[in-house]
């Protein structure tokens, strides 16, 4: 009788605690799903989208797309009051973005090309889209995927790089400039110019371009040769340029140059308009300057390549980054120069008037060059110089000293262990 | 045991398949040019980096030296404390290894840097700044830090089985301490002195993420060579084939003179 008692106490005792536990359960999911109402509120207020259907054909698929993009070219809500763009797209559409990044075309080249991975979105920039366009690696975007297209500023519309404007859907574009360190550096700011990356008062202070187009297209422009050189004599001469530099550069950096020269570790640096400007906020020494003897100009856009798996998804990628609140939320955290022509509106005035970041029609057409692709003699030469130059010491003509160096090393080893063999055996006897 | 002998059969297949043919492609790609074609020319080539091949070995011995003088008088007090003491202080060496490679390689950027924690303290004691980081010094500090661990073990795994008896033994015979060190101790722990070698010297010649961060970008190693070929700016697997072809003979070619010091026929060949 008492043993049943316990059982009965047990049970209504387990009976009480599963019936509390199935109301609280209840409760929190109530709460839950008021929640998920309330950042949907919040969400359509910080964005509108034009034709809701069009995002949501591929919802509950489990679809997921590959982005490859630059590093810190995306909003990724990290500031407060900041969208993160990728979140947003995955909350609109159920379609999953695995984001990489980047630091230079080079790299994205030849992850390709490898064909390790694959991507859905890419984004380029010019003369790396023409390379690609040459060799097939990337496909042809259908733009009645992309209604949003209709906001792309008329002079980013059929580019030199892509002349039909079938491949490509221009991002974002920008200028190459110098920031400095105005604390060490006291020089008016409209006359710096390049050659003040040269000058040895400020040794072992000064940061480069790791990549051999950006670089070269320094030495050419103090040179006053063309940016797309393809002249042997030109690129030797450009060279030589940057080899008289090596003794005062700090070292050869990409996107380092964004924490070296916020931390003060360097006082001069060549560096994208956009990204300048990000670091010019975080440290109030730094300036921003775009040398009046020319430029580069460059356009970053969004490219599919051959083999994406998901190409309609990439489309409706490529159209949400195109989207206004999105495009203004990108430009106004990177920073970098809008061909979109409602997210320029939503700009402050302040910011459509900076002379970085929007120069003149005059300047642009006078003293920027945007990169064309080179020919491939062109470009393995600047290679090879490039490399020749970072390496410091003069190219060794002697053709045979490695093939005759690899057969000694082998030569050695087998007479070791012939050696060694012979060694052993008379050991034995 | 003869029967158990099938059990190493899928290390086998994995070592022909993901070992001995990729070596192979390393080959074919070295000596054929983009259409496939037999051609000398990527390896001739890689004579123009004839510098960078002398500065990687030089940099990398320089790095197994100064390893090898850290970490012999520290293994062989190791080997001579007491069990649990041996525990606790192999742990203390293993400690920076439970990091992230990167990280612990990254941590000294920021103390070597002109504006970092070294420079800084040194502006307190009123000195000037010293240029640390970029320099080819900083990428053999790199190296030294990442790899004495490599040394250390080795070393010490050999120099605990040499019994405390023969050591005594010494003294009784009236050795002096140089003489005990290099008749007793040290071809009793040649061994451990060559693994340890081989074990830092490799990874130290073919080290690219080292000399890209606390080199500066201009202090060149074989490795940043091959990485720029596959992955970097210059795309042109073929000559990066050729590179790590020669930089597969060199390794070789030191791993046998390496095992002429070895008196057993048994490391590493």
């Amino acid at each position: 009788m008492r043993i049943r008692r316990y059982f009965e106490a047990a049970a209504s005792l387990l009976l009480t605690v599963s019936i509390l536990c199935s109301c609280a359960g209840g409760e929190a999911s109530d709460e839950s799903s008021e929640s998920g109402e309330g950042t949907e509120e919040a969400y359509e207020q910080t964005l509108t989208v034009e034709d809701m259907e069009y995002y949501t054909r591929y919802k509950d698929q489990g679809i997921s797309i590959n982005v490859y993009n630059w590093g810190e070219y995306i909003s990724t809500g990290a500031d407060e009051g900041t969208l993160n763009v990728n979140a947003e797209f995955t909350k609109l559409t159920g379609i999953q973005v695995n984001y990489t990044t980047y630091p230079s075309n080079e790299d994205l080249y030849s992850k390709l090309k490898n064909g390790g991975a694959s991507y859905d979105v890419v984004i380029p920039s010019d003369y790396m889209i023409s390379k690609m366009i040459n060799e097939k690696m990337i496909q042809p975007i259908d733009l009645d995927n992309i209604p949003n297209f209709k906001y792309i500023m008329d002079n980013f519309k059929n580019p030199a790089y892509d002349p039909e404007n079938l491949y490509s859907v221009p991002y974002t574009w920008g200028t190459v400039g110098i920031i400095y360190n105005t604390t060490q550096i006291d020089v008016p700011e409209e006359e710096i110019d390049w050659d003040i990356l040269w000058d040895e008062t400020y040794a072992d202070q000064i940061l480069m371009f790791d990549n051999p187009r950006d670089a070269f297209a320094i030495a050419e422009i103090m040179e006053g040769f063309s940016l797309n050189t393809e002249d042997h004599d030109e690129l030797i001469i450009a060279s030589e340029r940057l080899k008289e530099q090596k003794s005062v550069v700090q070292a050869y950096v990409m996107d380092e140059i964004f924490d070296k020269m916020a931390a003060g570790d360097a006082w001069l640096a060549p560096y994208y308009a956009g990204d300048a400007l990000t670091i010019l906020e975080e440290n109030e020494d730094l300036a921003f300057v775009v040398p009046a003897s020319g430029t580069n100009l460059f356009v970053d856009a969004m490219c599919i390549p051959v083999g994406a798996k998901q190409k309609e998804a990439a489309e409706m990628y490529i159209n949400f980054m195109c989207e206004p609140d999105i495009a203004f939320a990108n430009i106004d955290y990177i920073c970098y120069s809008t061909p979109h022509s409602a997210a320029f509106e939503m700009l402050d005035e302040e910011t459509q008037n900076d002379p970085v970041s929007y120069p003149s029609d005059e300047y642009l057409a006078e003293n920027t060059t945007v990169f064309v692709n080179l020919s491939d003699e062109a470009n393995a030469q600047m290679q090879t110089l490039w490399t020749e130059m970072k390496s410091a010491q003069p190219e060794n003509s002697n053709q045979w000293i490695v093939p005759v160096f690899l057969i000694l090393c082998v030569l050695a080893m087998i007479g070791i262990l012939i050696r060694r063999y012979i060694k052993n055996k008379k050991d034995i006897f | 045991m003869k029967k158990l002998r099938f059990l190493a059969t899928p290390y086998l297949v994995w070592m022909v398949v993901f070992i001995v043919v990729p070596l192979l492609m390393v080959a074919y790609f070295a000596f054929t040019d983009k259409n496939g074609q037999f051609t000398l020319e990527n390896v001739a080539n890689a004579g123009q980096y004839t510098n960078i091949f002398v500065r990687s070995i030089w940099l990398a011995i320089i790095a197994t030296i100064v390893c090898l003088i850290i970490a012999y008088p520290l293994a062989f007090m190791l080997s001579r404390m007491k069990k649990h003491h041996q525990g606790t202080m192999l742990m203390i060496v293993m400690l920076p290894m439970w990091m992230n490679f990167l990280l612990r390689t990254r941590a000294w950027v920021t103390l070597l840097g002109n504006t970092g924690v070294i420079n800084t303290l040194l502006g307190f004691i009123g000195l000037e700044p010293i240029k640390m980081l970029n320099t080819e010094g900083a990428v053999v500090l790199g190296m030294v830090y990442n790899y004495l661990p490599y040394m250390i073990l080795p070393l010490y795994s050999v120099m605990v089985k040499i019994d405390q008896s023969v050591l005594e033994a010494a003294d009784d015979l009236g050795c002096n301490y140089m003489t005990k060190l290099f008749r007793v101790i040290v071809p009793l722990s040649l061994p451990g002195i060559t693994s340890g070698i081989t074990m830092v010297f490799v990874p130290a010649i073919s080290t690219f993420i080292i000399s890209r961060m606390l080199g500066g970008g201009s202090n060149l190693l074989i490795g940043d060579l091959i990485e720029m070929q596959f992955l970097g700016n210059a795309y042109n697997p073929q000559l990066g084939a050729a590179i790590s072809l020669v930089l597969m003979v060199i390794i070789l070619l030191i791993m046998t003179i390496m095992n002429q010091f070895d008196p057993d026929d048994q490391v590493l060949m």
